[in-house]
C-alpha cells in the first residue's frame, strides 16, 4: 500500500485517501497538507477514506474539531475497520449511499504537474455574491463571476463571461495555472503564490488570460494570432 | 380568489423595503386589487407606521400563528383604501417566534380573500429574510444605486435562486438623475449589469417619500409626487401591464434644459 496522502476531488468536495498504518500519523500528514494549502482548503466539504485504520469516536471528533478550526469540513468518513464504521456512525459521519465514486484519476499516467490529472468542473449559470467554487482541478464557467462570488482552483479558471469576482488558480502552489475572461476584471486574483488586483480600466473589455510571466503576475490580451 | 404573493427584500437595511411594500400596496389598492400588506420583520416592525396604523394594532402575526386570535381579526383596514389591508408584525418578539412553514400556512389563507400578499422581508440573510421568502410566488429585489446594495442584492439573488424562488424582478430605489449624469452614481445599466435579473422598476429620490412616510400617508396616494408615481407604475407592470419607464428627469433648473435642447439640436 501506498503510503502516502492523497486528496482528490469527488461529487460531494474532496477526498482525502489516508495510508491506512498509523492513525496518528496520518492526521498529522493530513492537518500538514491543510496547513499548507489553506486558502485551497477553507469552506470546503471533506471526505475522510481511512481504510483499514482503527479509529475511536474520540479520534474522528477530535479530528473533526480540529479541521473545523481550520475551516473544513468533515462530512463523512469511510473505513473498513468495524469500529471505525460504528464510530463515523455514532457522530453521523456515515456516508449515504449515492451515485458510484467517478474513476480514479489518471495522474498514474502523469497529468499537468500539481494538478490530478485533467478534471475539470463545468459551472452553467452565473456565480453571484456569496457563491464559492472549490475544486482541485480546472473550473470553467459560461456565464459571470460577480463581485463577491469566489473560485479557488488547483489548475486554470476560464470564465466565459465578466470575471469580476475573487480568483485562485494554481491554488496548490503551481505558477504555471493560468485565468481567462471575457472580461477580466476580477476582485483580486491570485496565481499560486502571487496576488494582484485589477487596475482600473476604462473602455471596452476584452478577452485577457492572466498568468505569471517572469515571476510577475501580468494579464495579456487574448489573441488569436500567435497562438500554439 | 388566489392571491399571488410577492416578497419585498434587499439583503442591505434602508434601502426601502418598507418604503416600497407600503407604496406598492396602496397602488395596487387604488387599481381595485385587493391587497394585504404583511409585515415580516417580527421585533422591529415599521410598516404599520409607514402606513399610518400603528393605532390600530390589537392583534399582529404572532398572536395568529400561536392561535391567541383569528386571522381576520389581526388584520387592520387601510384608513383610505377599502381594498387595502395590513397584517402587521410583533413588536415585542424575535424572528424566531415564526417558522418558514408558519408563513407558508398563513399566506395560503390569506390567498383565499386577496389578489395580492405583499410580504415586507427584515434586512439580512437569517431566519426573518427565509421565513418572508418561503411563502413568495414572486419576488421584488429592492436596491439603490450603490456598490454596496447591489452586491446584497446579487447575494440575495442567489439565495433565491438556490431556493427555486428566483431569479426575481427588480426595483431600483432612490435614484438621482442628475448624480447619475455626472458620471457619480450607478446608472440602472450598470446595475442590471450585474444583476441581470428584469427590471419593474425606477424609483427617483424624491422628499415627497420622507414627509409622506412620517405622516403615515404613503406617496403613491399622492398624485404630483415623483416617487408615487414611480410606485404607481410599478404597481401596474406586476399586473402584467406594459408600462414604459419614464425618462429620469433631474431638477437642474431652467438652463440645465436648454442646455439638454441645445444638445438635442445639435445632434438632430
Amino acid at each position: 500500500m501506498d503510503s502516502t496522502l492523497e486528496i482528490k476531488g469527488i461529487a460531494d468536495g474532496l477526498l482525502a485517501v489516508l495510508p491506512a498504518d498509523d492513525w496518528s500519523a496520518s492526521v498529522e500528514a493530513l492537518l500538514d497538507a491543510i496547513d499548507r494549502r489553506a486558502d485551497f482548503f477553507r469552506g470546503a466539504q471533506l471526505t475522510l477514506q481511512v481504510g483499514e485504520a482503527e479509529a475511536r469516536a474520540g479520534d474522528l471528533g477530535r479530528l473533526r474539531d480540529a479541521l473545523a478550526a481550520r475551516e473544513v469540513h468533515l462530512r463523512a468518513v469511510r473505513g473498513d475497520h468495524p469500529a471505525t464504521q460504528e464510530a463515523a456512525a455514532n457522530l453521523g459521519l456515515l456516508e449515504q449511499p449515492r451515485t458510484p465514486e467517478p474513476p480514479p484519476d489518471v495522474d498514474a499516467e502523469g497529468g499537468a504537474p500539481g494538478v490530478e490529472g485533467e478534471d475539470s468542473l463545468f459551472v452553467q449559470r452565473t456565480l453571484r455574491s456569496g457563491h464559492k467554487v472549490h475544486y482541485p482541478g480546472h473550473v470553467v464557467v459560461l456565464g459571470d463571476v460577480n463581485p463577491g462570488a469566489e473560485i479557488v482552483a488547483a489548475g486554470n479558471v476560464i470564465v466565459w463571461g465578466r470575471l469580476r469576482g475573487t480568483v485562485h488558480a494554481g491554488a496548490g502552489g503551481e505558477d504555471t495555472a493560468v485565468v481567462c475572461a471575457l472580461d477580466l476584471a476580477p476582485t483580486q486574483l491570485r496565481i499560486g503564490a502571487h496576488i494582484a488586483v485589477s487596475p482600473d480600466r476604462r473602455g471596452k473589455p476584452r478577452p485577457e488570460t492572466a498568468l505569471i510571466r517572469d515571476g510577475q503576475l501580468v494579464a495579456e490580451p487574448w489573441s488569436i494570432e500567435g497562438r500554439r | 380568489m388566489t392571491a399571488i404573493a410577492a416578497t419585498l427584500t434587499s439583503g442591505k437595511g434602508g434601502v426601502g423595503k418598507t418604503t416600497a411594500t407600503a407604496n406598492i400596496g396602496v397602488a395596487l389598492a387604488a387599481l381595485g386589487l385587493r391587497t394585504v400588506c404583511l409585515d415580516a420583520d417580527i421585533g422591529l416592525r415599521n410598516l404599520d407606521v409607514v402606513m399610518g396604523l400603528e393605532n390600530r394594532i390589537v392583534y399582529d402575526l404572532v398572536d395568529v400563528i400561536e392561535g391567541r386570535c383569528k386571522l381576520r381579526q389581526a388584520l387592520i383596514k387601510d384608513k383610505r383604501l377599502n381594498d387595502l389591508y395590513l397584517l402587521p408584525a410583533a413588536q415585542t418578539r424575535d424572528k424566531t417566534a415564526v417558522s418558514p412553514q408558519d408563513m407558508i400556512r398563513l399566506v395560503d389563507e390569506l390567498r383565499t380573500e386577496f389578489d395580492w400578499v405583499l410580504i415586507d422581508s427584515p434586512a439580512g440573510i437569517e431566519r426573518g429574510f427565509r421565513n418572508a421568502i418561503a411563502p413568495a410566488d414572486i419576488v421584488l429585489i429592492v436596491t439603490n444605486p450603490e456598490v454596496s446594495a447591489v452586491r446584497d442584492a446579487d447575494r440575495i439573488i442567489g439565495l433565491i435562486e438556490a431556493e427555486e424562488k428566483g431569479p426575481g424582478k427588480l426595483i431600483v430605489n432612490r435614484m438621482k438623475a442628475d448624480m447619475v449624469r455626472r458620471g457619480e452614481m450607478l446608472g440602472t445599466d450598470d446595475i442590471l449589469e450585474v444583476l441581470a435579473i428584469e427590471l419593474v422598476g425606477i424609483v427617483p429620490e424624491d422628499e415627497t417619500i420622507v414627509v409622506a412616510s412620517n405622516q403615515g400617508s404613503p406617496a403613491a396616494l399622492d398624485g404630483r409626487s415623483r416617487a408615487g408615481r414611480a410606485f404607481r407604475q410599478i404597481a401596474q407592470r406586476l399586473t402584467g401591464e406594459q408600462v414604459p419607464f419614464d425618462e429620469l428627469e433631474a431638477k437642474d433648473g431652467f438652463f440645465g434644459r436648454l442646455s439638454r435642447l441645445v444638445k438635442s439640436g445639435g445632434e438632430a
